[in-house]
């Protein structure tokens, strides 16, 4: 069943074909790769799924609701998150903040003026076993500027999931950190997104990465979406092949 | 910020209450009343930083708020005959957030350098405003704000002036400021005060966990402006005289001295730096006719050599002391 669908969605700058008459589905509860060589158009396609940028025209519809027009806050509220490729963090904030954060824009109670955000315990716990859950927790304390790569990278996931999306893009969650590190955090990624039932894309350049962990893959090529298909009929699609390697599928 | 326990503030902020309390019966009325000053322009400049240290946004324009409660005062006094003090407040607080109201709406949808040219030049209106229209707000003569009266009880018949001000009035202006501060420190450690942090740190990405940007910047101006404007009020009756010199730019930029020479990164620096900068400018006035001189002077010195301000500054030295001890 699909979760998210865009219907002839496009995006140019200037002469630039972003994003080109793209139809792209989200299925409910998969875990779908979205790779392509630099200025495919992948960031872009998110881009404009998340609310960061405006479609020129083309329609995107999330859970039967056009969300096309619809503000960043307004899309969150309806169960999309992302994580980002630069690691975006609020970076004076503790770890811990930056999780509860989410939590209290998530149940409305950042209005709030006159309550201690620490002493709203059902946030602190809910923080802590996000944390938990993602390696972070003897990290609560620190600032997030204080934070190495990998646990930034981690944390910024983290503060997305907190938000208890229904669709989670994340963008290039291993991108920066070093070939060691990956596995670890793909593997605590993957087994939190699905223990949680949360359906999520991800955007890869590793396609070790991809290949492992991913159930469905869709191929972006100067705009356009190239293939799409399970990991054994990419990576024996000659034209992705041909495409992303300069080589055949057989070679 | 990591956020400090409640319980290690009190440590601090209770001998602190404890001896402004005590002090008038040990210095002079004349001390007394700097002080007074001192705790008036650190209400202004907790609201200042409340969008300064806490959300990220440099407003030159403050003088515009803290003007606007002095008039707000002053205009009570002359053409409604006010005397109770706790009515000159509503009124100036009021006056006050209706021009932030406005002024807020404009300015927010800017940052950086746009937000702080544009507050700037939204307050010279202002000031000139009560410059051209002497008949209303006496031109550069200004408007006398008498003593008023304090929660129904004026000044006895024959009391001298200095000893109310220096006594009822600045125990008044003492128990104003705690309640702000505060008011302000459960502002700053709220949801809507983490808020305005991940606002400063990172306004994308406080947008992609669902934070209304524009909309907190908003609500944080109104704020400031409440704060500045309570601060202009209880200026007022102090100064007895209310002229357009507090609407002018140079007013904003002491604004931004104080808290720069406390630290803005710190909830007390505003507070601290607003008390040291009324001495040291007393001081250089008294002492030399250069004072401008001697005040660029300092805040040259304090931007190269304590870019933290006073309290910044002192929390790391403590903190390093902490931890070789």
């Amino acid at each position: 069943m699909s979760l998210l669908s865009t219907k002839s969605l496009v995006k140019y700058f200037g002469d630039t074909h972003a994003v080109d008459r793209v139809d792209f589905t989200v299925n409910q509860g998969e875990l779908l790769a979205l790779i392509g060589s630099n200025g495919a158009g992948k960031t872009s396609l998110v881009n404009l799924i998340s609310g960061l940028l405006r479609a020129d025209s083309g329609q995107i519809h999330f859970q039967g609701t056009d969300v096309t027009h619809q503000s960043i806050h307004e899309r969150i509220a309806e169960g999309i998150a992302r994580s980002f490729q630069l690691v975006n963090l609020f970076d004076q904030l503790s770890t811990l903040d930056n999780i509860a954060l989410s939590i209290f824009s998530r149940e409305g109670k950042t209005r709030r003026l006159f309550t201690l955000a620490d002493h709203d315990s059902a946030v602190r716990d809910e923080a802590t076993e996000v944390l938990r859950q993602f390696g972070l927790e003897a990290r609560a304390r620190m600032v997030a500027g204080g934070l190495s790569q990998g646990e930034r990278k981690l944390l910024d996931v983290a503060v997305a999931y907190a938000l208890r999306p229904k669709l989670l893009f994340l963008d290039e969650p291993t991108s920066g950190v070093s070939t060691r590190e990956k596995a670890p955090i793909m593997d605590v990624i993957t087994a939190i997104v699905r223990s949680g039932k949360i359906t999520a894309v991800i955007i890869e350049h590793d396609m070790d990465v991809v290949f492992k962990y991913s159930d469905r893959i869709v191929v972006m090529h100067q705009g356009t979406i190239l293939a799409d298909g399970t990991p054994d009929q990419i990576r024996t699609n000659d034209q992705v092949t041909m495409t992303l390697l300069g080589t055949h599928a057989g070679a | 910020m990591i956020p400090v326990p409640p319980r290690r503030v009190l440590v601090y902020a209770i001998p602190i209450a404890l001896l402004l309390f005590v002090l008038p019966s040990v210095v002079s009325p004349y001390e007394v009343t700097q002080l007074s000053y001192g705790l008036i322009f650190a209400i202004a400049a907790l609201g200042f930083n409340l969008l300064l240290g806490y959300t990220g946004l440099l407003s030159f324009g403050h003088s515009a708020y803290f003007g606007m409660g002095a008039y707000g005062v002053a205009f009570m006094v002359k053409y409604l005959k006010i005397s109770s003090m706790e009515a000159l407040i509503v009124g100036g607080v009021v006056a006050a957030t209706a021009v932030a109201a406005l002024f807020g709406f404009l300015c927010v949808r800017y940052t950086r350098i746009f937000f702080g040219i544009l507050t700037l030049a939204l307050s010279q209106v202002l000031w000139s405003l009560a410059f051209k229209f002497f008949w209303v707000t006496g031109g550069t003569d200004g408007l006398r704000v008498p003593t008023p009266s304090l929660l129904g009880v004026g000044m006895a018949p024959g009391q001298d002036k200095m000893a109310f001000l220096a006594h009822r009035y600045y125990y008044y202006v003492l128990v104003i400021f705690l309640v702000g501060v505060a008011v302000m420190w459960v502002i700053v450690h709220s949801p809507f005060g983490k808020a305005l942090q991940a606002i400063r740190d990172n306004e994308t990405r406080a947008e992609f966990v669902g934070v209304q940007v524009r909309r907190y910047r908003y609500m944080a101006f109104l704020v400031s402006g409440v704060y500045t404007g309570l601060a202009g009020a209880l200026w007022a009756p102090l100064n007895g005289l209310t002229t357009p010199d507090i609407l002018v730019w140079t007013f904003s930029g002491e604004i931004v001295f104080f808290t720069v020479l406390g630290g803005f990164q710190t909830f007390a620096g505003p507070i601290v730096g607003a008390v040291v900068f009324n001495y040291l400018k007393t001081f250089a006035v008294g002492y030399t006719v250069y004072w401008q001189m001697f005040l660029g002077g300092v805040l040259v010195v304090l931007v190269l050599a304590l870019p933290a301000g006073i309290v910044g500054t002192a929390s790391r030295l403590i903190d390093r002391l902490r931890k070789a001890a």
